[in-house]
């Protein structure tokens, strides 16, 4: 079975995952095996299948649109790493 | 000794006012300080808010307040790392979440504690609950009380092993591909996986949304059968949480199994299956017949496909549900010139190993491209695998296999091949992916070392009561579970 090819510089900066160049290297190749025996889906025909996303036979839930309690503000900014004026301090996003 | 009772013995005694709560806490407390320096199932403790929990118990129980409404009144009952409980540490065995303490309860603990019990402890874990030996924790391992040169499974490990080393009465684990059977089977214990939507996931810290369930750690089934009842229940905040009625389940083990059928899938008993595992597992299956159950031999067509179905869509799953650790609103933060930056240091700082490992593999098989080859593919044979079991369940009432194809390992053996270690679950994979219910007992032991085996029930969906029983029967008419680690 062909170890499969990851871009994992590529893939990691989609999941903002910064990897040092030793991570980049050991994690291609651990993968590469990985993705080598999940290679063995392909024996399947699945043609006509139906995916299931979750076990459960429920759908959509929906409630009326009413305001309910939830969490207080305070309690929501007590573990932000930088906060100031009731707000989370981020780095600037717009110039 | 208290800590070394059952969740039925404990009750009772705490019913009578034989004892305190209080002088229960205390022992489980006392035995932490004793073992749990070798074992480390805790990566924190809060004997304070314990005992301060166990004196509002006792109070209770001074009004004779405890009977049906509060099962669990003045039981000490250990929670896995991955459970919000309200100002208690909420790290899910990881660096990433920093100093995070929850600003709520999940609603597992919530019922926890209005049943009455005390519920306490941070068991140690693999990080985000990705791992098999716990040796994935960012707070250091955990040893299985039966050998402290072996893993004690994982994720639960920490769970499973303070049940087993008895610093607590039950613990709270959670399961997304076995993370509570496995342990259960290698610190000999009973682990239960319910039905997925059968216990709300509400303040459980996702792993993978559509796979992941809370379950119980105890010393029997009578005792998982309790907690199960108190755990279960459709949730408003949980929208995957089913609205099925919740029976009395301990009241269901009556003994008499008389003519259900037991599946051996074909499948599950061959390559790799050590031969000590295997002669226990066949053992049971003739304890089984020999209290009137039929064994019948059935197929599993597609489980040779489940560790790989598995391996797509969890850490698939898993890449979305770690978004959100970004270090803007909690946890630990590593600043960035940009937004961009930020994130990518903070996760590349904060996660470790495995769940990088986790995170590229979902990123990639979900990426645009490969999302049909991979994702979508592994969601059909999800329905094959899925399809196999009720087709199963229409023949029998349960399944049996061996929980893992061997006993506890030694630490470090399996840490260095990510996709061995992924191979211990082949036998607790699918029942996630079909969102069936399941249990490990105890049926025996290996001979040198003494270590654990597991036997593995599958059952129904909704079907614990009929699980459960089943488990109970075989039980009762062992010794296994009667059986207790020496830390050394």
């Amino acid at each position: 079975m062909a170890a499969a090819e990851i871009d994992v510089k590529y893939v990691a900066h989609l999941a903002r995952l910064a990897l040092a160049p030793d991570e980049e290297i050991k994690l291609a190749a651990q993968l590469g095996n990985i993705l080598g025996y999940i290679e063995k889906l392909r024996e399947l025909d699945v043609s006509g299948v139906e995916p299931t996303a979750h076990a459960v036979p429920m759908v959509n839930l929906t409630r009326a649109d009413e305001i309910r309690p939830s969490l207080a503000h305070e309690d929501a900014l007590r573990n932000a790493p930088r906060q100031a004026n009731g707000l989370f301090i981020v780095p600037k996003i717009v110039e | 000794m208290l800590n070394q009772l059952t969740i039925s013995e404990l009750a009772a005694k705490l019913a009578k006012r034989e004892v305190s709560a209080r002088e229960a806490m205390q022992s489980c407390l006392d035995q932490i300080a004793r073992v749990d320096g070798k074992i480390h199932a805790f990566i924190s403790h809060d004997p304070a808010d314990a005992l301060a929990q166990a004196d509002a118990a006792d109070k209770l129980l001074a009004q004779g307040g405890s009977g049906d409404s509060r099962p669990l009144l003045g039981i000490p009952i250990a929670i896995k790392d991955v459970l919000a409980v309200k100002n208690q540490p909420l790290n899910c065995g990881s660096k990433i979440l920093g100093n995070f303490i929850s600003p709520y309860d999940a609603t597992a603990v919530e019922k926890l504690k209005a049943a009455g019990a005390i519920g306490f402890g941070r068991c140690n874990m693999d990080e985000f609950a990705m791992g098999s030996s716990t040796e994935n924790s960012a707070f250091g391992l955990t040893r299985n009380p039966w050998d402290t040169t072996r893993i004690p499974g994982g994720s639960s490990g920490g769970s499973a092993a303070a049940v087993a080393a008895d610093e607590c009465i039950a613990s709270l684990g959670s399961d997304t591909g076995g993370s509570i059977r496995q342990p259960a089977a290698l610190c000999g214990c009973v682990g239960l996986k319910p039905t997925y939507g059968r216990v709300s996931r509400y303040g459980l810290v996702a792993f993978a949304s559509s796979l992941d369930q809370i379950g119980p750690f105890t010393k029997n089934v009578r005792d998982s059968a309790t907690l199960l009842g108190v755990l279960s229940g459709v949730d408003s905040r949980d929208s995957t949480s089913v609205p099925e009625p919740v029976p009395d389940y301990a009241a269901a083990l009556d003994g008499n199994i008389k003519g259900m059928k037991l599946g051996l899938p074909k499948e599950y008993m061959i390559g790799g299956l050590d031969v000590e595992v295997k002669a226990a597992v066949d053992t049971a299956v003739k304890q089984y017949e020999k209290l009137g159950a039929e064994i019948v031999e059935i197929s599993l067509p597609h489980t040779d496909y489940a560790a790989a179905t598995y391996y797509i869509i969890a850490p698939a799953e898993a890449s979305a549900n770690l978004a959100r650790f970004d270090g803007i609103r909690y946890g630990a933060r590593v600043d960035g010139a940009d937004p961009i930056e930020l994130y990518c240091r903070t996760r590349g700082a904060g996660f470790g190993a495995e769940v990088k490992r986790r995170i590229i593999l979902g990123t990639y098989v979900l990426s645009s491209g490969y999302y049909d080859a991979y994702y979508l593919r592994a969601q059909k044979v999800r329905t094959l695998i899925r399809n196999d079991f009720l087709k199963a369940f229409e023949k029998v009432d349960a399944i049996v296999t061996p929980t893992t194809p061997t006993a506890a390992f030694r630490i470090g053996e399996k840490f260095d091949d990510p996709l061995q270690m992924y191979l211990c679950d082949v036998f607790t994979l699918a029942c996630n992916l079909a969102g069936i219910c399941g249990v490990s007992v105890p049926c025996g032991f290996t001979k040198n070392p003494k270590l654990p085996i597991g036997l593995q029930l599958l059952g129904k969906p909704f079907g614990e009561e009929m699980l459960l029983k089943i488990a109970h029967a075989y039980e009762q008419s062992t010794a296994w579970h009667k059986e207790k680690a020496v830390v050394s």
